[in-house]
């Protein structure tokens, strides 16, 4: 029998647990010639702020064994840019579409996801309180269990759509975090963002990038997220989308016994974007044969 | 744009860590025009996650070629690429540059292997037009022939005078506009280092001499997602907006380009 690949997170429907994480695959039509969206359980667009926002100077990306370290710093073109430009794309495809926020202020976040809640063709909205690249909000929101419940509380009286907190890694215990996302009516959570990272060039002695910092992605995290995506997901209801480093289906399928319900294909998007289909079609192999009917029952039997 | 896993057929060291790869790749080259890069997965590079960007130097028939210089960790492994090697490349990615009009002279000022894509170029413009080649060194002045072989003028410079003029290579430019410039309309498209780019770029702009230039930066993804490659640009409205050199680019008009001070 053919195994059912779709998962229901949080009213999303999705044909099959792979998701794209923010960031790593734009906003859709940068990919559309080389994959059938189509073929993505749902796409996360690259993280949306009120206001168009510049971003961080260059060099913004640094390549490091077994992975890279990037300081973009939110660089993107606002709501009404993002609304006008990529969302009307996007309503051609059978895709779900997950729209990650962050913001500066409380108040940033509330405003834009209030302004994305007005728009046909979202599906739910990621809260990004865990960025590394920016200096005011992003992850110091997402370190402080008080300012992670203000945010989430916050978006939460604003929007109907569901909401998912993305959480950072950079917290002595995930526990915390994820169920103070729980307890604020988040109806899904993903981990993990970056890790606060530094590449120094030693010619120039100096940092590399230039915003000094940055967050480490890439399959040297993988193994952190799976012990933080098992952590979370130990303690909450909600479902989890889980991300860091998966490259193969064999890295996904380890996120999905930890306890997630879904699974993001980041970095390893630069590299290979068909990628996806093959993850897809790993899991379903997977499934075979262990004989498994739904996703679900892969994280019934860790 | 296409990812196809491709054959090597030919690579050959030419000097000074210069090598030129030929692979087999049919669907790639039947859609690649001059100025357009390519983006490879480098094989055997250990612990490398990201594809490396290189412009196309030559399209025959079903055949890329790329000329590179071992300069990083991914070239010097590139350089270890074996005939029958199976890479996969990403491609053709970015814009192409303008053909300019019969009535306008084409000049090429390149620096280093930066000639490839300009050389790719020549053989398609409708008129022949002048090189002016630069380099460090003269193991440094590549593609000559190819210029020969569509009747081009060529100027050549190094930095250290071991061929053509000593100095820079905008130094024999200047020298042939004050004498040429104005009788004819030239166009110029120039691909090399940062520096040589500003300073034809400037240049140009100063003179309202046409400019096209093939910009350089780290990319992450090639293909307009990662926001790695982004320059400043006035838009046509004289804003200053972000564009990204994989995708929007690699070639931008001399105009339209914000230089940031280093």
């Amino acid at each position: 029998m053919k195994p059912d690949l779709s998962i229901d997170i949080a009213g999303i429907k999705m044909k099959n647990p792979i998701t794209v994480a923010s960031g790593t695959f734009g906003y859709g039509p940068e990919y559309a010639d080389l994959v059938d969206l189509n073929e993505l359980g749902a796409i996360t667009v690259k993280g949306i702020s009120r206001e168009p926002w510049d971003g961080n100077s260059l060099p913004r990306i640094a390549e490091v064994f077994g992975g890279m370290v990037n300081a973009i710093g939110l660089q993107n073109p606002g709501v009404e840019g993002f609304c006008e430009k990529y969302l009307p794309f996007l309503r051609n495809y059978d895709l779900p579409v997950i729209v990650n926020i962050w913001g500066k202020t409380v108040v940033d976040y509330a405003e834009t996801a209030r302004m994305l809640s007005d728009h046909e063709g979202i599906d739910a909205l990621e809260v990004n309180i865990s960025c590394p690249n920016i200096k005011e909000g992003g992850i110091s929101f997402g370190t402080v269990p008080e300012s992670s419940a203000e945010v989430i509380s916050a978006v939460r009286k604003v929007t109907k759509l569901p909401i998912i907190p993305k959480l950072s890694p950079n917290v002595s215990d995930i526990k915390v975090f994820a169920k103070v996302a729980e307890e604020e009516g988040a109806d899904a959570i993903s981990l993990i963002n970056t890790i606060p990272a530094m590449v120094i060039d030693i010619d120039k002695r100096r940092p590399f990038l230039a915003n000094v910092t940055g967050g480490l992605s890439g399959p040297a995290i993988h193994p952190v997220a799976v012990k933080m995506v098992w952590e979370a997901a130990s303690v909450v209801d909600i479902p989890v989308i889980a991300m860091g480093g998966a490259v193969d289906a064999k890295t996904v399928i380890e996120f999905l016994l930890a306890g997630a319900t879904a699974v993001a294909l980041g970095t390893i998007n630069f590299r290979n974007p068909l990628t996806i289909t093959e993850v897809v079609k790993g899991i379903e192999n997977y499934m075979v044969k262990n004989d498994f009917e739904s996703v679900d029952q892969i994280k019934m039997n860790f | 744009m296409d990812i196809e896993k491709v054959i090597v057929e030919e690579h050959e060291y030419v000097g000074n860590d210069y090598s030129v790869l030929k692979f087999k790749a049919p669907i790639v080259a039947g859609v690649a025009s001059p100025g357009q890069f390519i983006h490879l997965l480098i094989p055997r590079l250990e612990g490398s996650i990201l594809r490396r960007p290189f412009s196309i130097y030559k399209v025959e028939g079903e055949f890329i070629y790329i000329l590179y210089k071992a300069v990083g960790r991914g070239t010097k492994v590139l350089m270890e690429v074996r005939v029958g090697d199976k890479l996969s490349v990403m491609g053709p990615l970015g814009n192409d540059f303008p053909v300019c009009n019969e009535d306008e002279f084409p000049v090429f000022i390149a620096g280093g292997f930066g000639v490839a894509p300009l050389s790719f170029l020549a053989k398609t413009l409708p008129v022949k037009g002048h090189l002016f080649v630069g380099g460090a060194s003269n193991c440094d002045i590549l593609c000559i022939d190819d210029f020969e072989a569509v009747d081009c003028k060529i100027s050549i410079a190094t930095v250290d005078g071991s061929v053509g003029e000593q100095g820079f290579v905008t130094k024999p430019f200047m020298t042939w506009y004050k004498e040429f410039g104005k009788k004819c309309k030239p166009v110029i498209y120039s691909c090399g280092p940062d520096a040589m780019l500003r300073a034809v770029g400037e240049f140009a702009v100063a003179n309202d001499i046409k400019c096209y230039l093939s910009l350089d930066k780290h990319m992450g993804c090639g293909i307009g997602a990662c926001l790695a490659c982004v320059q400043k640009v006035y838009d046509a409205e004289g804003t200053i907006v972000q564009k990204r050199v994989c995708k929007d680019g690699p070639i931008f008009s001399a105009e339209s380009i914000v230089w940031e001070e280093e």
